[in-house]
């Protein structure tokens, strides 16, 4: 891209000093074209779009948030709320409000969704952001390789409580993830649709929040709440209830693995 | 009678002082100092015309003409009190990130978001819009020889619409809050169910008056365009800055649309229960966030094609030569307004559609800066063979070409969606957004004021004030805004009231020494037109070209009379003016001249714009017997209007004889000023033009050219 920067950068302080009244260059106040000049400042950009079009399309496609990272992923399921994170883990069973924890070089595929407005979930140093919206569900696929705390927050603003809505990711050890299951599962504090009911209101966590066990099939419900009537509604969907995420995009099926390769969601 | 049939919502509480009572502190002292300031500045107003006994003459020579000229000053006049406000807002916003490291700050998270809020939506609606309707109003009919646009009421009445949103905004400020949704106010935050209270309703309301009258503006333009040239005008002998007033109008005719769909049916989820963008009950945000897109990136190009035509004129201008390219820029302006339409999505890359639509229209987004690349570089060009001179818009000029090709490097970084991903609502973003239309459309409108200032009222700005102003924007923008880069890639979001992290403090405070040289740089340029309104003797150009100029605008009068041109003129060649100086044939007598139709004075527009502000008004509030009767009141004015036939009157060709012959007996007998002396009171408005410097000497009267029946 510096070949469409450094030449203004260098050509216009000489311009400016050549073509300055009462500078040497040559007057010539009729001069308005030229064949060559016109290719280079045609040519020259659709060139380097050409090149960084393709370079962009593959990035893109290798990119995707939705591309899984490997086998055997770790599922968390994330409910973006007012101005907070709760965080499901179904294969544990256990959850979390605030607090990510993921073992370290596992695939992880993030399922998110919002139980209130939309908001963008990024977690900096680990994968980029994508919106949580509510009754819908968006995907992000990461792996962390290295362990330690790192950051994660909202980006979309949400009101008062948005400048402080931020969570720690704590990325351990597969034994050590083992561990941090076993102690969740050993708090005893379950999450319910009363429980979740009772996350609504907004606020501020100060402390993470740890619950040992979780109603399943919580996050299909969260999506489906938005959508009354839909679940029920439409062709062959007695099986709803096994797929992950069909509630929430009405009649379609949820985006699973390779967005791309599926029909768009039909509205 | 119950209050709230006769005030609607409005309470006591409503007002910003009762906050200040019950609640004191000092962000509270803040809203309710900028209500006073609101207040007491319509009292001085107000004061103001009374002890001047200026009414009867706002009335009758502005507020009721619907001369495209007057419309066009008053439109900018609107962008620069509008610019005052929001500029303030956008200091008190990074003195509150700076001050917040530790302690909170001294705003609330919630006047934070109004700020924010408010300082979006009145730069792009409020300043942007006004100002490049103003300037394409003022100079478009005088570059294509015409005597008016097509529809000259339509086009107060655009203005007057414009208006109504301005004051609605300024209301805001003394009753009730404002929405904290931002600039683009995306639901389901926007919606009833999370954002009760009139604030959202004031930016539905106060931005669906301005989208209204842009709408109307942009069809209005493209007619005079299509519709009045002057004999000879070809489309490609047009000034560019005409033809980009024609890519603009285009798509405000289209991308206004979806706007205004967009805020009635937020507006329906609101009052009326519906669930267009609403969670759950078959609403979906998505909609919003395309419809709200698909208007809010062509206009950025609304915005910045105005600016690209008014750095065509100064840089040939200020070169003392043709522009490099003409063809080119034509075409590369219209690829750009045609692929506008096919880039917005990239707004929201993050919203999980697939990749290939992400990468559709990254690769999109990146093929718009080939055309705008090349403009680029065709400016450079024309500098090329030209003797340049560094006056205040050819300084402007310069720090555009600079900054904005670095503004234009990071929108290609931010088309790819994975760096976007990363950096997407982080001031990386702003960074971005603000280094693409502060050098370019504000400092473009900023040019073009010092550029037709002296057309619009006979006398030039003084020159050592507009280039003291323009050493204070141009690195209080680099300032301001370069730190914000750095800052989004180290993680800081966008709309944030307070950070806890110490690392970003330098670089706040270095964009708040910036914001501080950007106030400044404004402070001084209202300066620049105090002193010069105080000198304007000295600084008189009544001749019309103080310039050198090269469009026919520089051929008649400063200020130009009523009806723009004595005899419509014949046009043979691009820079018809310049043409006309080299051959010698400038200021020559016509041979006869006509009756010229003028149309008459009317209240209709200022008072269709008065009765849609209480409209407006009336639906924030929920005070419905105003929207019934106000509502019923703009259509009676308009029936009313149709039942008038007289609505033009006559300039007698005696009348228009004598002042066009004064004029340019003026002309002939004033010798030419050359360029040295370009700034000195010598330039009364008559040229020796560049290169051509053997014709000092009065011009002689010439045969006179042939008129047109």
């Amino acid at each position: 891209m510096l070949i469409v920067i450094v030449p203004m950068f260098v050509a216009l302080p000489l311009v400016l000093w050549r073509y300055r009244r009462g500078g040497k260059g040559t007057y010539r106040p009729d001069w308005e074209f030229n064949w060559g000049l016109e290719l280079l400042i045609w040519g020259v950009p659709v060139a380097l779009v050409v090149a960084l079009g393709t370079a962009l399309w593959r990035q893109t496609i290798l990119g995707d948030p939705y591309r899984a990272l490997g086998p055997d992923p770790l599922v968390v399921e994330v409910v973006s709320l007012d101005w907070k994170f709760l965080f499901l883990y179904p294969e544990q069973g256990v959850a979390t409000l605030d607090l990510l924890a993921l073992p370290e070089d596992r695939p992880v595929t993030l399922k998110l969704t919002s139980g209130t407005v939309m908001q963008s979930f990024i977690i900096p140093r680990l994968a980029g952001q994508i919106y949580a919206m509510a009754g819908m569900q968006t995907q992000l696929n990461l792996i962390a390789d290295e362990a330690g705390d790192f950051v994660g927050r909202n980006t979309q603003y949400n009101g008062l409580g948005f400048a402080t809505q931020s969570f720690t990711t704590r990325v351990l050890s597969p034994d050590d993830f083992e561990r941090w299951v076993e102690t969740t599962k050993a708090q005893g504090t379950a999450l319910d649709a009363a429980g979740y009911a009772g996350l609504l209101p907004p606020s501020v966590v100060s402390e993470p929040v740890l619950y040992g066990q979780f109603t399943p099939g919580l996050f299909d419900q969260v999506m489906a709440g938005f959508a009354p009537g839909m679940f029920h509604r439409g062709t062959n969907h007695t099986d709803m209830s096994e797929r992950h995420g069909a509630a929430g995009m009405a009649a379609a099926p949820a985006p699973h693995q390779g967005h791309d390769h599926t029909p768009e969601a039909a509205q | 009678m119950n209050w709230e049939l006769i005030f609607g919502q409005i309470k006591w509480t409503s007002f910003v002082f009762a906050g200040m009572i019950e609640n004191p502190s000092l962000s509270e002292a803040i809203a309710s100092g900028a209500g006073s300031i609101a207040v007491l500045g319509a009292l001085a107003t107000v004061v103001l015309l009374t002890v001047k006994g200026w009414w009867v003459p706002l009335w009758r020579d502005w507020l009721t003409s619907i001369d495209h000229k007057k419309v066009g000053i008053m439109y900018i006049a609107i962008a620069l009190v509008m610019f005052a406000r929001a500029v303030i807002e956008a200091a008190l916003m990074r003195a509150q990130q700076l001050s917040a490291t530790d302690s909170g700050g001294f705003l609330s998270a919630d006047h934070f978001g109004q700020l924010f809020s408010t300082h979006g939506t009145i730069m792009i609606f409020f300043v942007a819009m006004p100002f490049i309707t103003g300037l394409m109003n003022y100079v478009m009919p005088l570059q294509i020889g015409a005597r008016d646009v097509s529809f000259p009421l339509l086009n107060a009445i655009s203005l007057m619409l414009t208006m109504a949103g301005a004051i609605l905004i300024m209301v805001s400020l003394v009753v009730g809050q404002f929405s904290t949704g931002g600039w683009s106010a995306y639901p389901p935050f926007t919606g009833i169910e999370f954002s009760p209270g009139e604030g959202v309703d004031y930016w539905i309301w106060a931005v669906s008056l301005g989208s209204i009258g842009s709408t109307l503006t942009g069809l209005n333009f493209a007619v005079t365009i299509y519709k009045k040239r002057c004999p000879g005008m070809t489309l490609f002998r047009m000034p560019l800055f005409t033809w980009t007033t024609l890519c603009t109008s285009i798509l405000m005719i289209f991308a206004m649309a979806p706007l205004t769909a967009a805020t009635a049916m937020l507006a329906l989820d609101r009052y009326a229960g519906f669930h267009f963008f609403t969670n759950g009950d078959g609403g979906n945000m998505m909609n919003y966030a395309n419809l709200f897109w698909l208007f809010g990136h062509p206009e950025v190009y609304i915005l910045i094609l105005p600016a690209f035509g008014v750095w065509s004129e100064v840089v040939a201008t200020f070169s003392s030569k043709r522009i490099y390219g003409y063809t080119s820029l034509v075409y590369a302006t219209m690829c750009i307004a045609v692929l506008s339409f096919a880039v917005w999505l990239h707004h929201f890359f993050t919203m999980g559609q697939s990749a290939n639509v992400n990468a559709m229209f990254g690769i999109a987004t990146m093929v718009i800066g080939v055309p705008t690349g090349v403009k680029v570089y065709d400016w450079l060009l024309t500098m090329v063979g030209g003797r340049i001179r560094f006056t205040t818009p050819m300084l402007f000029h310069i720090n555009f070409l600079l900054t904005f090709i670095l503004g234009g490097m990071t929108g290609v970084l931010l088309a790819n969606p994975g760096i976007d991903f990363q950096v997407h609502n982080t001031l990386f973003l702003v960074a971005h957004f603000h280094n693409m239309i502060i050098p370019g459309v504000l400092f473009g409108m900023f040019a073009a004021v010092q550029f037709w200032f002296p057309k619009m009222f006979g006398f030039r700005l003084h020159e050592g004030l507009g280039r003291a102003s323009f050493w204070c924007f141009a690195p209080g923008f680099l300032l301001a805004f370069f730190p914000l880069y750095w800052l989004g890639l180290m993680g800081a979001t966008r709309r944030t009231y307070m950070w806890t992290d110490p690392d970003y403090l330098p670089w706040l405070a270095l964009a708040m020494a910036g914001a501080a040289l950007i106030l400044a740089g404004f402070a001084l340029m209202v300066a620049q037109i105090v002193v010069s309104v105080r000198q304007r003797a000295q600084l008189a150009a009544p001749l019309g070209d103080p310039w050198d100029g090269r469009a026919l605008e520089w051929s008649i009068p400063s200020p130009p009379p009523e009806w723009n041109f004595a005899v419509l003129p014949q046009v043979t060649a691009r820079d018809a003016f310049y043409e006309a100086k080299k051959a010698g044939t400038a200021y020559r007598s016509p041979a006869a001249y006509a009756d010229i139709e003028v149309p008459r004075n009317t209240a209709t527009a200022p008072l269709i714009g008065l009765f849609a502000c209480a409209w407006a008004f009336g639906l924030v509030w929920h005070i419905w017997w105003l929207v019934v009767v106000s509502f019923v009141l703009i259509w009676a004015v308009v029936i009313a209007r149709s039942f008038q036939t007289d609505t033009e009157e006559t300039v007698p060709a005696a009348t228009v004889k004598a002042a066009n012959e004064a004029f340019l007996a003026a002309a002939r007998a004033t010798p030419g000023v050359s360029r040295e002396r370009e700034m000195t009171s010598d330039n009364r408005g008559r040229a020796l033009p560049e290169g051509l410097e053997g014709r000092a000497g009065p011009a002689s009267p010439g045969a006179a050219v042939e008129v047109l029946p």
